[in-house]
């Protein structure tokens, strides 16, 4: 069991590393990450350079660019591996859907997360944030990251074989990502610890639910 | 002796508001095959999902909801092959390969050796096919579920996939194979499944 886990989470990450079926090699990281930095060097010619206002906001801007590049893989994260018969023959196995809806929570999030934490730091400093409030943004990425993750694999699998399901997923997932966008946010304007422990609980709950969720989901497709 | 691998009872599947079959009963002894027939959209490929345990048996309009017993492990092999069609075909067939501890497959006698550095998107109909049989024999399953496994193969692939059920059949283990073309199993044992009168149950 153990060993089919690891080969699952292992071709989950290189298949998200690899980005579309034809793409090369790095480009499924490189995409998500060049978006978010493109939305954080673009924001400032929108609302203006000056300094006061961009540190106000650029901690919120950080984190709605973070939640869109979490959701641009949604539509490749469940529905092609049902669609070529991957989670039929893991079921033949006995390996359960939550495990491999857990492996892929897991896949995502380093797929994208770590990269995106590293990119918050260019991107908060052509935003002006200062050091504490940068900390603040790193902190809160790694706490509410699992929960965006967790969600995003979650609603492709119910969304997986629905017509326009990749649209569809997008809207489900922005509403549900609020809390998380809220708490995380929120500890840059004043919330401080206890948004970021906020943060981190709604991120706990999404991943503790989402592999059933997903499952179910998943099952009940068939 | 009757050594049983599979009992079957009382199987229905409903699709929306049309039975595609009701009240069946199978059984088969290992080293058994069956043959299973009928027109497009009679159940055949239901049927298999349900014997797979992937889809579940529809209650009945009387009695108890069907039941399936296997014994032993259950592989199957349907129209999609179940491999990264990025991926060259040796590597995307190692990711089963690790997942089912296989050790050597019969790439030679499947007619893959040559492909390996090819990626799967490449392969034709039947080399998929192929390459998806790879991943069944390395499955090491003592039922095999094929589900139209002659579709795309040339006359060699099927002569190839009678014989690998006949010795897959003759180890003791069990296949139940659908296919509109004849196949030559061992027992030339079948099972026709008709379409039902519009509306009723049969």
């Amino acid at each position: 069991m153990t060993r089919a886990l690891l080969a699952i989470l292992r071709r989950d990450l290189a298949r998200l590393l690899r980005g579309s079926h034809h793409g090369a090699p790095g480009s499924g990281v490189a995409l998500p990450i060049l978006f978010f930095l493109a939305v954080a060097i673009i924001f400032p010619f929108a609302v203006g350079p000056d300094p006061r206002l961009l540190a106000r906001v650029g901690g919120g801007v950080i984190w709605v660019a973070a939640l869109l590049a979490a959701i641009l893989p949604l539509d490749r994260l469940v529905e092609p591996d049902i669609e070529a018969g991957f989670f039929d023959q893991w079921a033949l196995r006995g390996i359960a859907e939550e495990w491999v809806i857990a492996m892929r929570i897991l896949a995502h999030w380093l797929s994208f997360a770590p990269a995106l934490m590293l990119a918050a730091m260019p991107a908060g400093g052509l935003l002006g944030l200062g050091g504490a409030q940068m900390g603040m943004v790193e902190w809160g990425l790694l706490a509410g990251t699992p929960g965006l993750a967790a969600l995003g694999v979650m609603v492709a699998a119910i969304t997986a074989g629905l017509k326009g399901g990749a649209a569809l997923a997008g809207l489900l997932v922005i509403p549900l990502a609020v809390p998380i966008l809220i708490f995380g946010a929120g500890a840059l304007a004043g919330g401080g610890a206890s948004g970021l422990a906020l943060c981190g609980a709604v991120s706990l709950v999404l991943v503790a639910l989402a592999p059933f969720a997903g499952a179910g989901a998943i099952r009940a497709g068939r | 002796m009757p050594d049983p691998a599979l009992t079957a009872q009382n199987l229905c599947c409903r699709r929306g508001d049309r039975w595609l079959f009701h009240g069946l009963d199978l059984a088969l002894d290992a080293g058994e095959a069956l043959h299973l027939t009928g027109p497009n959209g009679a159940g055949k490929t239901s049927l298999l999902r349900m014997l797979a345990g992937l889809l579940p048996p529809s209650p009945p309009l009387q009695g108890q909801t069907g039941t399936i017993a296997w014994q032993g492990s259950i592989a199957m092999l349907d129209e999609r092959p179940a491999l990264d069609m990025a991926l060259p075909l040796g590597q995307a067939l190692d990711f089963w390969r690790r997942i089912d501890g296989a050790r050597d497959l019969p790439l030679a006698r499947l007619g893959l050796e040559a492909l390996l550095d090819v990626p799967v998107r490449y392969l034709s109909t039947g080399q998929k096919k192929r390459a998806a049989l790879a991943r069944l024999i390395g499955q090491n399953a003592r039922n095999w579920l094929l589900d139209e496994p002659l579709n795309g193969l040339d006359v060699a692939g099927v002569a190839l996939i009678e014989d690998l059920v006949a010795h897959h059949c003759a180890q003791g283990g069990t296949a139940i194979v659908t296919s509109h073309q004849p196949v030559r199993l061992p027992g030339e044992r079948s099972l026709a499944i008709r379409m039902p009168p519009a509306g009723g149950a049969r």
